[in-house]
């Protein structure tokens, strides 16, 4: 352990001949990440690849996309991905509303309760929707909703950690740009809209992240509440087809698994420096 | 800005979203409290009062005791094995490492991924003879094949693996945060005391990064009631609930047996849990170092 942590101030050591330690440090960090790699990795080999070279690594293996096409057609994979679409993006405008507001209330507004209120805002972090199912089945089903994308979106509208993590940035937001614009006759929620949303940009862009790929990824829930192919994303999507079919080949369910994940992960691939900064950014509280 | 308006502004702004969270969250905790003291409501047959019955069912109910050892076993064996590990890829990626960015991108790479798709790849490396790991076993060490998640000594490992592979990678970006704000005037200080490597890990920047591993470590606690995606595709709670977990027991008493008044009741054991956990996170976390 300490070789390898150690490493953080090799720059400062004297000039070594030959640096084992530094050596050693590259190796494990290439084993490791090679390790991480290996599923996602293999999962690209064999839906690219058929059957027959599913446990066979050639070099020179056929590639073929036919697997794409045989898990394309035995599902509406196209339903699926419009519904995870809507679904993902009503949530987020959905959070960026209603935890905007709260977040300026408690960021900027003095008023009885404030810290109680904020208290139960936080405890959301700890007690999140996703254990209270049967509850919120309950709900929904009173609602007259189930079945529905706009059920499964509804739990998560306000975000305790999308308040947080706002209140936060509007508080380092200067009170003189608030107060300046008041001079000039902004009301409160012009004062929102002109100065505090602008500023805290990067914050939208890094929650409205960290947002997407954890519903896009979302299964418990949308499971429960959906039962058919006008209402369920892509999660559930590929786990009824994942399912019915043992008969089905592993190529295919890989071909299908990577085409879930693809949006996300072609985007993250373009984008890996902003998506990590956005986790990081979320993750500093 | 009179203070009488500034009361009103608040809690309009506010109105919206605490509706919301009120009803999805803090009114359901309650709610499952108290079905937990009731019947469950069947055709025409009402919900009605049945005092500790349902708690009775539960302390001789012996699935309910093994899913709740599982989870416990899970949280154990999950918790500081990711956070080792990401506190070891952060340190990697943080250094000058040659092709940092790739490995960085394979450790994260879990993170954005749905848990119910790897799962699918995951299913494939556990499949006995045919799957990956069956067929190193075999191929370079003649070893016979095995029945990684038919098995109940071995299921659990097998989920456990999967988690740690899927979480290591995100709790690795808020060590890396936290890395990056250590000022390298330290390390300079350190350095012309001649201090090594290892002291200066141990003496500073592990007790810098000690915010960030008890954050960490609520979040995996977290994580290992919450995360059961995986036990859907690859096991089902099998053999034998030998991969159960609480959240996984809860649906299939709810969804399945449809036995709401015992799901909740089930639900307020976690919830319990998380309390105590909470409690925990309060008394043993200097909150100041998070929260302004």
């Amino acid at each position: 352990m300490s070789q390898t942590l150690s490493h953080i101030n090799a720059e400062l050591a004297e000039k070594p001949r030959f640096d084992y330690d530094r050596l050693l440090n590259t190796v494990g960090a290439w084993t490791l990440a090679l390790l991480w790699a290996a599923p996602l990795l293999y999962a690209i080999w064999t839906a690219f690849h058929p059957a027959a070279y599913e446990a066979n690594f050639e070099l020179f293996a056929p590639v073929t996309l036919e697997n794409f096409q045989e898990a394309w057609a035995a599902t509406p994979f196209a339903r699926y991905f419009f519904n995870t679409t809507i679904l993902v993006s009503m949530i987020l405008i959905g959070q960026f509303v209603l935890c905007t507001l709260a977040a300026y209330a408690f960021a900027r507004f003095t008023f009885p309760g404030s810290n109680f209120l904020f208290a139960l805002v936080l405890l959301q972090l700890l007690v999140m929707p996703d254990i209270l199912i049967v509850e919120n089945y309950k709900t929904i089903r009173d609602l007259r909703l189930v079945d529905t994308i706009a059920a499964i979106g509804l739990p998560y509208m306000a975000s305790g950690f999308g308040i947080f993590l706002l209140r936060q940035t509007f508080k380092t937001i200067p009170m003189e740009l608030d107060e300046a614009a008041r001079v000039e006759g902004a009301s409160p929620l012009g004062v929102l809209w002109r100065v505090y949303i602008p500023l805290a940009k990067p914050t939208y862009l890094a929650y409205g992240l960290v947002s997407v790929s954890h519903h896009w990824n979302n299964f418990l829930w949308p499971l429960i509440i959906t039962n058919s192919v006008e209402t369920r994303p892509v999660t559930v999507g590929l786990s009824v087809f994942a399912a019915i079919d043992s008969g089905v080949e592993w190529s295919v369910i890989n071909a299908a698994t990577l085409m879930t994940s693809g949006p996300l992960l072609i985007a993250f691939l373009l984008f890996q420096r902003q998506f990590v900064q956005s986790f990081m950014r979320a993750g500093i509280k | 800005m009179t203070q009488r308006l500034q009361w009103i502004y608040g809690w309009l702004l506010l109105f919206p979203a605490m509706v919301m969270l009120m009803a999805f969250t803090h009114v359901p905790a309650v709610t499952t409290v108290i079905n937990s003291f009731f019947s469950t409501p069947r055709g025409r047959r009402e919900a009605k009062f049945v005092g500790l019955a349902n708690y009775e069912n539960l302390i001789n109910d012996p699935t309910f005791w093994k899913v709740l050892t599982n989870n416990l076993w899970y949280a154990l064996a999950t918790i500081p094995a990711s956070i080792f590990l990401s506190l070891l890829m952060a340190l990697w990626v943080n250094d000058k490492l040659k092709g940092r960015s790739l490995v960085r991108m394979s450790f994260f790479a879990p993170t954005v991924l749905p848990l119910i798709a790897v799962a699918n790849i995951w299913l494939f490396f556990y499949t006995p003879g045919f799957g990956l790991i069956d067929q190193i076993r075999m191929g370079f060490f003649g070893l016979p094949e095995n029945s990684w998640l038919g098995s109940q000594e071995t299921v659990l490992i097998c989920m456990m693996v999967v988690t740690i592979w899927k979480e290591a990678g995100f709790f690795m970006i808020f060590y890396l945060a936290a890395l990056q704000t250590i000022p390298p005037s330290l390390r300079e200080a350190a350095a012309i005391e001649g201090a090594s490597r290892s002291t200066f890990f141990w003496r500073v920047t592990f007790p810098l990064l000690m915010p960030t591993t008890l954050f960490v470590s609520i979040n995996a606690v977290i994580n290992s009631f919450r995360m059961v995606d995986h036990i859907f595709t690859m096991t089902g709670g099998g053999p034998d609930n030998a991969s159960s977990l609480l959240l996984f027991y809860i649906y299939e008493v709810a969804f399945k047996f449809w036995d709401t008044a015992y799901a909740a009741t089930l639900t307020v054991v976690l919830l319990v849990l998380l309390s105590l956990i909470a409690l925990g996170q309060f008394f043993f976390m200097d909150r100041k170092v998070h929260y302004r």
